[in-house]
């Protein structure tokens, strides 16, 4: 028979608790929680990184509505429980719903201190708790505003750069002299400030609160000392107290909290309080990690097994990215007590450990915290150090003289160190189910054990402990390979198809020990553009390696007919051009004709077997292909300049065609689309291409690497010239630097980022004697790239290409 | 399946290109007739299962080839998607006498029967 078991709150400590529970007796209970907040459980914790963009609330969720539906659990979102009757052992929510409980768990959690000033219940007075009030200062972020954060601990530090990060004027207020100062000592306090001033947060310390100013809503905060901060926002973070007021109402013994022995029962012997709402010997806690030891004691409690929470010490890590913060145990100075300090100004480092009876009782990091599980594992087994007194401070890898590496450092922890704070996680556990499990990913890790999958910050040391325990085999950071065909990535075979001068596709395959015999439709085109750039007049082309589109110089469509786009210089044309175009599309019926983006025009529907007689009359008329399907140079689109229009600073026109006229051919990694303006105006819209000139009265500005396709970005400005020809020199050069270190389908803004501007600024407009060399070398790969594919499969290239091997009639077989 | 597959000469196979295909016309539509690296030869309906891509277009790599319209993977022996996919397209008999290609006929006027 079921016993019912009935929580009211689904914060991170009950939800913890459950899962416990299930694991170890999952038919025991049948389980109804009550929770105030209209949500599934969700890691508080990350409300942070929520806050500064960083995360979505999807991501952070814990347990999501199927996790209930699966155990069974009866969840009442948003439905606060009004009272206890411990006498008919029922729980009564404010809608009226009615449960009855065989045993109750209590873990309503905390409340936001709220200090009684003076307007502290105006409009736009914020707390930072739950989803709701991270939704309330995003909304209120939208302003880009003052926010005015009251508090300068963990939490309103937290609040003041996720605030920060999304646009507002933050001000913290602090009554202490220095930040966090349950945490940190003055020194490590005082480097936090400038740290949190850097982002532009204004920091008043020993500010103590007067009143919160304004009519309808917040307008401003006023200090004791009569100073007025302007507040949009005013986010109170002065601390949490327990939320015990369910359970002294129903007369359990509170004092802070709801008193709880070691098994975490009240005073009533049915009835339980977990996390942040309990008191245990005296203490209360407000992170997580205690509260989840408590929470494995209860379910323990729960299923009749014996366990005992004796407390817990506890260590802190400051959420904001980009500020390296911890700090375990009592560092408090004390005439018993000495400390040993590391302090490295220039690189904004400051340790101090505190020590009493040559053991470690309290750590202080900042800037450097890799040594803090370390420090805090010696602290928590009260390890005597006398030992290694001299370096101890320069942290782990430092002992014994052994050489500075950071996998070492892991390596040496025991299997018992702690690695996750807020799980409870040991180095063993991990190293032992990577193995035992064959975990290969951190998300594998996280699933697992729990280790890394509340508030991050171990993530570096778990992703050590996946690299020593995989060795090889685990490299995130690792090149990725071209295809399942090969380990080898893009670069390393360009760089062995030039070093080892290979000229074939087998022997690329041959030389660089390709696992499968063929290749596969990712990697051969790519090794056919590779080995045709770098061997142009000797390599032979391979049209069995590339996609149909460029074998065929046509773009395939859905229903396996083709679109015929002829080349239309700097999309200027002429009436005889158009004339031939309407010509062939008579007399092939070809169904649709479309304008492109491109400047140029577009024929739909041809049937493959009439594309080279398609190709016959356009050429007839003048025309070429368009390479409207090539990874090469698409077009170079423009606007009238000097020849038309008033504003007009050059020939724009004139120097597009002369581009497109000069470029066409050659093969690149991906596709090339280039425009020239004729002023700023942009009317050719030349700042999003992969390579634009904006005309200017001194010349001409030449930009590069945008996009606006998948990506929209506008181009960075590579340099000025003052000539056409220089013009064209440096737009070459920079084309045949992308074509020698782009990756096959890698387009040149995502080549730029890869390898930085500075490299290809260096090659293309620094160094002209570097320039000159690529002009050439573009050049001589035009020799062979530069002729009309057309024109080569009207004179019968490829024949088989565009005929069917045999016509059969059914007639023939029936006799 | 008929006593008589009605073998039909349709070409050489030097007519295709290694790694390639050549289309077979009929009344019932196309088939794509491939020649792998090392010489085998398969014919198969020229159409994709996924969205009736002509697979005849696509890049040939093993005894596979590539549809060019959504790069399914078929297999050019038995007709499935490889990987994921899940789909077949149909495989048409076919014989080698010396470099002459000759497909079953029959097995095709049979299934439009």
């Amino acid at each position: 028979m079921k016993q019912k078991l009935v929580i009211i709150g689904n914060g991170m400590a009950p939800g913890r608790m459950l899962e416990n529970l299930l694991e170890a007796a999952p038919d025991a209970y049948e389980v109804t929680i009550f929770n105030a907040e209209p949500r599934v459980n969700y890691d508080r914790i990350m409300l942070s990184p929520v806050l500064s963009g960083e995360k979505s609330f999807e991501e952070i969720v814990i347990h999501g509505d199927g996790w209930y539906i699966q155990h069974g659990i009866t969840l009442y979102k948003g439905c606060k429980i009004k009272s206890i009757d411990r006498q008919a052992k029922t729980v009564i929510s404010d809608t009226g719903i009615v449960a009855d409980y065989d045993k109750l768990v209590i873990a309503t959690g905390s409340v936001p201190f709220i200090i009684p000033v003076p307007g502290h219940d105006m409009a736009g007075v914020l707390t930072y708790r739950d989803l709701d009030d991270v939704n309330a200062m995003m909304i209120a972020a939208k302003s880009r505003g003052n926010a005015v954060v009251i508090g300068g601990g963990l939490l309103g530090l937290e609040a003041a750069a996720g605030l920060a990060e999304q646009g507002m004027k933050v001000t913290v207020i602090h009554i202490m002299p220095t930040l966090m100062e349950r945490q940190l000592d003055p020194a490590a306090g005082h480097l936090l400030k400038k740290a949190v001033e850097e982002r532009g947060i204004t920091v008043l310390n020993g500010a103590n609160t007067k009143a919160i100013l304004g009519t309808n809503r917040v307008e401003g905060v006023e200090l004791a000392d009569g100073t007025i901060v302007p507040a949009d926002i005013v986010i109170m973070a002065v601390g949490i107290r327990p939320n015990a007021a369910l359970g002294k109402e129903a007369g359990l013994q509170t004092n802070r909290g709801i008193v709880v022995d070691d098994q975490m029962r009240t005073s009533d012997p049915d009835i339980f309080a977990l996390g942040e709402c309990g008191e245990h010997r005296g203490m209360v806690y407000g992170l997580v990690a205690p509260l989840y030891e408590m929470a494995g004691i209860l379910a323990k409690t729960l299923v009749g097994e014996a366990a005992a929470y004796a407390g817990s010490v506890t260590a802190t890590k400051l959420k904001v990215t980009g500020i390296n913060l911890f700090s375990a145990g009592d560092f408090a100075e004390g005439e018993d007590r000495e400390e040993i300090v590391l302090r490295d100004a220039s690189s904004g480092v400051y340790k101090r450990l505190v020590l009493k009876d040559n053991k470690i009782v309290g750590a202080v990091l900042y800037g450097e915290t890799s040594d803090g599980a370390w420090f805090f594992d010696m602290l928590k087994k009260g390890a005597d150090i006398s030992e290694m007194r001299d370096t101890l401070i320069f942290g782990q890898s430092y002992q014994g003289g052994s050489p500075l590496d950071p996998m070492a450092a892991v390596a040496a922890l025991p299997d018992d160190a702690e690695i996750c704070g807020c799980n409870g996680v040991c180095k063993g556990k991990i190293t032992g189910a990577i193995t035992g499990k064959g975990l290969t990913s951190l998300d594998d890790v996280r699933a697992h054990t729990k280790a890394s999958a509340s508030c991050g910050s171990c993530t570096g040391l778990v992703e050590q402990l996946l690299g020593i325990t995989l060795g090889d085999a685990y490299n995130p950071a690792a090149v990725q390979p071209m295809c399942p065909c090969t380990h080898f990535g893009h670069d390393d075979v360009r760089r062995l198809i030039v070093a080892q001068e290979i000229k074939t596709i087998p022997d690329v395959m041959q030389q660089l020990e390709w696992k499968t015999s063929c290749g596969c439709a990712k990697c051969r085109p790519a090794l056919n553009y590779y080995l045709i750039s770098n061997w142009p007049g000797e390599y032979q082309d391979d049209g069995q390696s590339r996609f149909i589109n460029e074998r065929v110089h046509a773009n395939i469509q859905k229903d396996g007919t083709y679109s015929v786009v002829p080349r239309m210089w700097g999309g200027m044309t002429s009436s005889g051009e158009l004339r031939a175009i309407a010509d062939v599309v008579d007399k092939f019926a070809i169904p649709a004709v479309k304008v492109t983006g491109g400047q140029r025009i577009d024929l739909l529907g041809v049937k493959k077997e009439d594309l080279p007689a398609v190709w016959s009359d356009l050429n007839n008329a003048g025309m070429v292909s368009g390479a409207a399907y090539a990874k090469g140079l698409r077009t170079v689109k423009t606007c009238v300049g000097t020849d038309w229009c008033r504003f007009g600073t050059q020939d724009s026109t004139g120097l597009g065609i002369r581009i497109e006229k000069f470029m066409w051919g050659s093969w690149t990694p991906a596709k090339v689309k280039m425009a020239v303006s004729g002023c700023p105006r942009n009317c050719a819209e030349a700042t999003c291409k992969d390579v634009g000139v904006i005309c200017v009265d001194s010349g001409y500005d030449i930009h590069f690497g945008g996009a606006a396709g998948l990506d929209i970005k506008g181009t960075e400005v590579l340099c000025h010239v003052e000539t056409e020809d220089e013009a064209l020199e440096v737009i070459v050069a920079l084309t045949q630097l992308y074509r020698e270190q782009g990756r096959y389908l890698e387009r040149i803004y995502k080549w730029m980022k890869r390898v930085g501007i500075p490299s290809i600024y260096a090659n293309v407009v620094t160094d002209t004697d570097k320039r000159a060399k690529l002009f050439e070398r573009f050049v001589f790969s035009q020799k062979f790239a530069q002729v009309d594919p057309w024109a080569e499969r009207v004179s019968g290239m490829d024949k088989h290409e565009f005929k069917p091997m045999a016509s059969l009639e059914f007639a023939q077989a029936a006799e | 399946m008929s006593m008589h597959m009605n073998w039909t000469a349709i070409g050489t196979i030097s007519d295709i290109a290694r790694r390639g295909a050549r289309c077979v016309n009929t009344p019932l539509g196309k088939i794509a007739v491939f020649r792998t690296a090392d010489d085998q030869v398969f014919a198969v309906d020229d159409q994709c299962p996924h969205k009736k891509g002509p697979l005849s277009q696509g890049i040939v790599h093993g005894t596979s080839v590539t549809c060019p319209l959504h790069n399914w993977v078929i297999s050019l022996e038995t007709g499935e998607a490889q990987g994921q996919d899940v789909g077949r397209t149909r495989t048409i008999p076919l014989r080698l006498d010396g470099d002459v290609i000759l497909i079953g006929l029959s097995a095709l006027v049979e299934d439009a029967a």
